[in-house]
């Protein structure tokens, strides 16, 4: 296999983007991707999308992006893994790429939530759950997170508090990316203070509903320097894991044991160890979801999730700083775009060039991109 | 909707259908065609245990569509007392009231109502045992 190097990213800043169409978001961060790459051509492209059919009435999402960029005869891939859709269509272009098939491959995670009502939307994430037997029952999305919340307070005695204080750093750190959905603070006492949707979890403890596409170029590590005046970001390990689909299903409802998985096989891959990782992009599509990803990806002891964000340990100034970006719940959620939105947080900082959010000297990061309520993870190791 | 979708899982829904691994012993709930503890494929047909105890809940505030005139309502992992697990809606219950551990017992009742075709589905919700 080839090593592989992320040489352009590009992103429009997350939200309720009522003026724009699926097809825009996909164009506008294929674009931005290609220009920050400088590159003329790309030989392939793969986009992440979870649910364009039912949020849009949309497929062969592939082909459409194609065609919208006049890149018409290139091969053209949609992958789909729920809200890991984007992670999951990176490891596809790196694929192709470290394998020899393609040279330049165009990697896009996309999502159009807003032109569906609150309910519908509801309705589709739920589609990432076992449809006939969690679904069917009236179990949500939220809901399903909701148990997994509720069992690791009860088995660590975590508190609401501190599932807020992670809500509070992503926002402190979304407060500084200009492509975050919310840019402003919030504290521990609105978190508590806000609706309830499925108990334990208030809505500032979820991430929103978002619109929103990133993408990034991958070449050989080799033919980097050529191809493009952007210092190379090497991919140097990639895993992928699953469970299954069903929360009820797991012996132990604390655990997410495909995200513990899918890292170490990242890490081996890579030859790292979870010491190594300087920054961090983890799948807080629920607060409770950040601690007990930071205990699978092995950056903190099981059992100390919970006191990682209120001690300051994954804070940006802090001894490992995690999701920088203001992570999904600050950034933004469009559910297939995320995997390749955290990449590009881990690519700038990586280059130096994140701003008032930069983790000095940072050479090593890591993304976990999560589908379903633990059914599918994907961890990426990058490094500068 | 169309109404082979919930005719086919009548059995489960409606007898309280599990599937009995004959290679490990495990229950499962719904019958699958491969048991995930052992890969073994031959599986008898056992009527679930129709009690059990709740491992953990959540109050559904934000509800789908279909369930909107119900909310709030409670969902729960069940564990039956044969070991199968489960999630199904806990009823008569106060979202105050519900609790880890809770005894509960799974009665037939209706679930839900599928869009324009206003096909009735029928299946379990768990009621507390007093």
């Amino acid at each position: 296999m080839r090593d592989v190097a992320v040489i352009g990213v590009g992103m429009l800043r997350f939200g309720e983007l009522w003026e724009k169409s699926l097809r825009d978001l996909c164009v506008e961060a294929s674009l931005a991707a290609i220009r920050d790459a400088g590159v003329e051509r790309i030989d392939s492209l793969v986009v992440g999308c979870m649910a364009s059919g039912l949020f849009t009435e949309q497929e062969h999402l592939s082909n459409l992006l194609a065609d919208s960029l006049g890149m018409g005869p290139v091969p053209a891939t949609r992958v789909e893994c729920a809200c890991a859709s984007g992670g999951v269509a990176l490891r596809s272009g790196l694929m192709e790429v470290a394998s020899g098939m393609s040279e330049i491959v165009l990697v896009v995670g996309a999502e159009k939530m807003t032109d569906v009502s609150g309910e519908a939307c509801t309705a589709t994430l739920a589609t990432a759950a076992d449809q006939e037997y969690e679904a069917f029952c009236g179990a949500t999305f939220p809901g399903l997170s909701a148990m997994i919340a509720r069992a690791y307070m009860e088995k660590f005695g975590a508190t609401s508090a501190q599932l807020a204080a992670v809500a509070v750093k992503n926002h402190a750190n979304g407060a500084l990316n200009p492509l975050a959905q919310y840019q402003s603070k919030i504290t521990v006492e609105e978190v508590l203070k806000s609706i309830m949707v499925a108990d334990p979890l208030h809505v500032l403890d979820c991430s929103p509903v978002s619109d929103g596409a990133a993408a990034c170029i991958l070449c050989p590590l080799e033919r980097a320097a050529k191809l493009s005046r952007k210092a190379p970001v090497r991919i140097s390990g990639v895993g992928f894991a699953t469970d299954s689909i069903a929360l009820y299903r797991r012996p132990e409802l604390t655990r997410l044991p495909a995200i513990e998985l899918s890292a170490q096989r990242a890490f081996k891959m890579a030859g790292r160890k979870p010491s190594d990782i300087q920054v961090a992009e983890l799948h807080d599509a629920f607060t409770i979801m950040e601690i007990c990803a930071l205990e699978e990806v092995g950056i903190v002891e099981r059992g100390q999730g919970a006191q990682a964000a209120p001690a300051g340990r994954t804070a940006l100034n802090g001894p490992i700083p995690v999701n920088t970006s203001g992570g999904l719940k600050s950034k933004g959620h469009p559910v297939g775009a995320t995997g390749v939105a955290q990449a590009h947080e881990i690519v700038l900082q990586l280059r130096g060039e994140a701003g008032p959010r930069q983790v000095k000297g940072a050479r090593i990061g890591l993304t976990q991109n999560m589908g379903g309520t633990g059914g599918s993870s994907v961890v990426h190791i990058f490094e500068a | 909707m169309i109404t082979a979708r919930v005719w086919r899982e009548r059995r489960q829904r409606y007898l309280n259908e599990a599937a009995r691994c004959k290679g490990c012993g495990r229950i499962h709930f719904p019958p699958r065609q491969v048991c995930d503890a052992c890969r073994g494929s031959d599986f008898e047909a056992v009527r679930l245990a129709e009690t059990g105890k709740v491992l953990s809940w959540s109050i559904i505030r934000v509800p789908p569509p279909a369930f909107a005139q119900e909310a709030p309502y409670a969902v729960a992992v069940l564990e039956m007392d044969d070991g199968a697990r489960m999630m199904a809606q806990v009823a008569d219950v106060a979202p105050e009231e519900m609790r880890t551990g809770m005894r509960v017992r799974l009665e037939f009742r209706k679930i839900r109502q599928y869009g324009r075709t206003g096909i009735i589905a029928y299946g379990h919700k768990a009621v507390p045992v007093a």
